[in-house]
């Protein structure tokens, strides 16, 4: 247990992904088995642990402590794993050294053999012969809110980086795919990762492919390309998702390999194909039911569930439009040209369900300028571009540049004003890096600046000093990290802030929220009285969903 | 005699109206005692100055030759005597220097115990309990959440990361005196002989540190030699927590932000202040350690000055002993 509650205690203040990485990868590789394998499933998200309520902690711990002083410890601590971790009196026992702590292996496997009734001393017993951070970490995964900005992708990255080097390297495609197949605590997997055993062989086929994925349209590609050799198709405002379905076990999963099946019932229970599908989930109605396709704010309500309400599915039904074919039953087709995939997948689609299926239809063209035209003015607004794909091309996982390419809408682009900036992490910890921003709106006291979004990204280093120096020099109120920059009519910084997408959000003052918003460029030839006003970003939404 | 008639708080801080002085007073006064040097309760301006040799060096280096008007230096355990009220000098384990003061008369005694901690420390002389019927305690550290690891272990943690990140500068934030000069002799107790660099306003304190026998190693002043960031790969830099978020920070590679405070046991704080490598090492008691004290002690009545008086009084209660907050002003429990 020790080493894992380390790494957690590090990967929670390890901002940087190369630092994240670091550690992940030197966990992997000085952790015993059985004991990573289970760390690994707990950081994947694939540790299934007998699950212990907060109100059980709290009556334990007030058994040994008086309850006003909790209360006062609570309150300053603010988390109840934490709280229970630091104040739970283990130091009056034997004292306990890191190498007589119950190993991870054990605590998991205790934890999943206890009764009903054996829970309690159980959780009693291992809080006392851990150490404060080996609490902590038992009582996060008991609870089941680990939350410590780690993906299950970034996990197999670190798989990936631990292995090799030289014939021995393994790549994360390859992990991928083996992954769903493999169950902690996945001693055959760490062994091929070191060259101690041949690559595991899978039980059942009903797993994740590693998708193929598309390059950004950069000037000057198209033209070297000549356009009969491509096939077009709308690319649509949803979530990649991948369908697997073998001998009865039906999956769906995310476009990183995260397994989304227990979120869209509606959708999976529907399938009645076997092989693996490429598509796009959206919400709405598919072409075949004549029903609008909705838009991503619609989907929202749909994602980071684990499960779904009867009233939700019906409010947001799912469907998925194809537009891949990498498996035919078990047959392996992804060697096969785009086009001979596509005519085997409309056989199926058409067998499938119609309100849950549709086929993602061609766009035809016949230059480059007359799909540029289309791609400026698509024929739905949940249209974010069109993709391109070679006709022959095989289905191949990854991003190689060549046989597909995405041609996104242009981003939306408005002024903004800085309000306030933070401090980043790592390189960028001198450095005012992170601002919020905001536009203006009428209000009782006349017009103001709110809020309407945070950027990070998308300026250079040279631009970062003037950003950086603008703030230091600028500096209004102090709140913690945060600091306000002076923000007036006539003085402020005024920033072109570029973004995917646009939706009405009760989360926020303003009521947007903005994809992706990142600074296109710093406008210091513009005073902030000539920024963007709310309305301008309210018309977009309407633009896109209608009235509210 | 009341113990009130004896020592009371006043705005300005503790007062004895017998002896006609204060101690650790928050703003000038004519006499005052002076537990220790940080600067919450180190003030300059003050008439006259009675403190621990050391103490008092430590004053004049961050205040300069005119920081009060004169000056005593009390040996440790010798009893000297204000207006017919013994005072004297003990070791409080804090910081070098730092000192309980017991205050007597007609046999009533209170201890005022300033800033004080139980666990080894080779940069100061240990706490030394004294027999009182009045101990006046901090209570920085006092919820049951605080409980100091082993400083020792966490400076493995700091060694664990220069081997993960050999590439990144380690920033270790320490406040200037006191806190600074400990981690650099657990750095150096631990086997590391490479040199250390450290922020100018360390310099003059770790200097005065070395000069009564505290040895650090070999200490560079961050600011000059090197020049690229490059050059502090994988060096171990110590200095205060606010210069890291400063334009000062820029010079080294890939800063990695460490922190050494009791305040690192709560990961939420570490967070909000974007310290990625939490060290906790504390110059304060943490909460068994007030406690025994305590109960070591065993005072008629127990007085809280700073920090979390609450949760320390609610203790006493529920042990029976008579405690009361006294509920000062102008002491930040940040400084640790």
């Amino acid at each position: 247990m020790k080493a894992f509650a380390t790494l957690l205690d590090r990967l929670v203040l390890t901002p940087s992904r190369n630092g994240k990485l670091t550690l992940l990868v030197d966990y992997f590789r000085t952790t015993p088995d059985p004991d990573r394998g289970y760390g690994l499933a707990a950081l994947a998200g694939a540790l299934d642990l007998k699950s212990v309520k907060p109100a059980l902690l709290r009556e334990l711990v007030l058994e040994q402590m008086d309850p006003i002083l909790f209360q006062y410890s609570y309150d300053y601590v603010g988390d109840l794993a934490e709280t229970i971790s630091l104040v739970w009196d283990g130091r009056a026992k034997e004292r306990i050294d890191d190498d007589h702590q119950p190993r991870l292996s054990e605590v998991v496997r205790r934890m999943n053999s206890l009764g009903r009734t054996e829970v309690r001393g159980a959780v009693r017993d291992l809080l006392d012969h851990l150490d404060p951070s080996g609490r902590f970490a038992f009582l996060k995964l008991a609870t089941g809110s680990l939350r410590i900005g780690v993906s299950a992708r970034l996990a197999k990255q670190a798989l990936a980086d631990m292995s090799g080097p030289g014939d021995t390297k393994r790549d994360i495609i390859e992990i991928e795919t083996l992954w769903h197949g493999l169950t902690p605590p996945y001693e055959p997997l760490f062994a091929w990762l070191e060259g101690r055993a041949e690559k595991p062989v899978l039980a059942t086929p009903a797993i994740f492919h590693s998708v193929m994925l598309a390059n950004p349209v950069e000037t000057g590609d198209l033209e070297k390309l000549d356009p009969a050799d491509y096939a077009a198709e709308w690319k649509w405002d949803g979530i990649r998702v991948q369908m697997s379905s073998y001998g009865g076990t039906r999956k769906l999963y995310s476009r990183s390999g995260d397994d989304i099946t227990g979120a869209f019932p509606d959708v999976v229970e529907a399938i009645n194909f076997e092989g693996v599908i490429d598509g796009e989930l959206l919400v709405g109605g598919t072409k075949r039911t004549n029903a609008p396709t909705r838009t991503f704010s619609d989907l929202q309500q749909r994602l980071n569930r684990k499960t779904v309400t009867p009233k939700i599915m019906d409010e947001y039904p799912a469907f998925v439009r194809a537009y891949d074919f990498l498996f035919q039953g078990d047959a392996d087709i992804r060697a096969d040209g785009f086009l001979t995939r596509r005519d085997r997948l409309l056989e199926v689609i058409e067998k499938a369900p119609h309100d849950r299926f549709d086929l993602s239809e061609l766009v035809p063209f016949t230059d480059w300028v007359e799909l540029e035209r289309l791609r400026i003015d698509p024929p739905d607004p949940v249209i974010e571009g069109v993709m391109i794909k070679r006709k022959d091309s095989p289905y191949q996982a990854g991003r190689l540049k060549g046989p597909w390419f995405k041609w996104k809408r242009e981003p939306y682009n408005i002024d903004a004003v800085m309000l306030y900036a933070q401090r980043g992490h790592g390189k960028r910890s001198s450095y005012y890096s992170d601002f919020t921003f905001g536009v203006w709106t009428r209000t009782e006291e006349g017009d103001q600046l709110v809020p309407v979004g945070k950027a990070y990204f998308g300026f250079t280093d040279a631009e970062l000093e003037v950003l950086d120096k603008f703030v230091r020099d600028n500096t209004i109120d102090r709140f913690g990290p945060v600091r306000a920059v002076k923000a007036t009519p006539d003085f402020g910084f005024v920033l072109e802030v570029a973004f995917e997408g646009i939706a009405r959000s009760t989360r926020h003052k303003s009521g947007v929220a903005m994809r992706f918003p990142r600074i296109a460029r710093l406008r210091q030839d513009k005073l902030p009285r000539d920024a963007d006003r709310l309305e301008t970003l309210t018309a977009m939404i309407e633009m896109k969903e209608g009235p509210p | 005699m009341k113990p009130e008639a004896l020592l009371h708080p006043t705005p300005a801080g503790l007062f004895c109206p017998i002896g006609n002085f204060y101690v650790d007073p928050v703003r000038p006064v004519g006499h005052a005692l002076i537990t220790h040097g940080h600067s919450d309760h180190a003030r300059a301006g003050h008439g006259s100055v009675l403190a621990t040799r050391q103490t008092l060096d430590i004053m004049r280096i961050r205040y300069g030759e005119d920081f009060t008007g004169s000056e005593q230096a009390a040996g440790w355990g010798e009893e000297i005597v204000i207006d017919g009220v013994k005072v004297m000098f003990k070791p409080a384990g804090h910081v070098l220097g730092s000192a309980q003061i017991l205050i007597e008369k007609d046999g009533l005694r209170i201890v005022v115990s300033g800033d004080y901690k139980r666990g080894v420390d080779p940069t100061c002389a240990p706490f030394e309990p004294i027999p009182c019927d009045v101990f006046i305690t901090e209570a920085t550290f006092g919820l049951p959440v605080f409980h100091h690891p082993d400083p020792k272990t966490e400076i493995e943690k700091l060694f664990t990361s220069l081997e993960q990140f050999p590439e990144r500068s380690h920033l270790v934030g320490a406040y200037a005196l006191g806190k600074a000069q400990r981690v650099i002799r657990l750095i150096r107790d631990g086997g590391y002989s490479e040199p250390i660099y450290i922020h100018g306003a360390l310099a003059r304190l770790c200097d005065y540190y070395q000069s009564q026998g505290i040895e650090l190693g070999d200490i560079r002043p961050a600011t000059i030699e090197k020049s690229k960031p490059a050059e502090f790969a994988g060096a171990v830099v110590v200095g205060p927590p606010s210069a890291f978020q400063d334009r000062w920070a820029r010079r080294f590679n890939e800063p990695l932000i460490s922190f050494a405070s009791g305040w690192m046991m709560v990961r939420q704080r570490a967070k909000q202040g974007g310290v990625e490598l939490p060290l906790v090492v504390s110059d304060h008691c943490d909460w068994p350690e007030l406690l025994m004290t305590i109960e070591e002690i065993a005072p008629q009545q127990v007085w809280v000055t700073h920090g979390r008086e609450e949760a320390l009084v609610r203790w006493c209660e529920l042990k029976g002993i008579p405690a009361r907050p006294l509920h000062l002003v102008g002491y930040e429990d940040e400084g640790d």
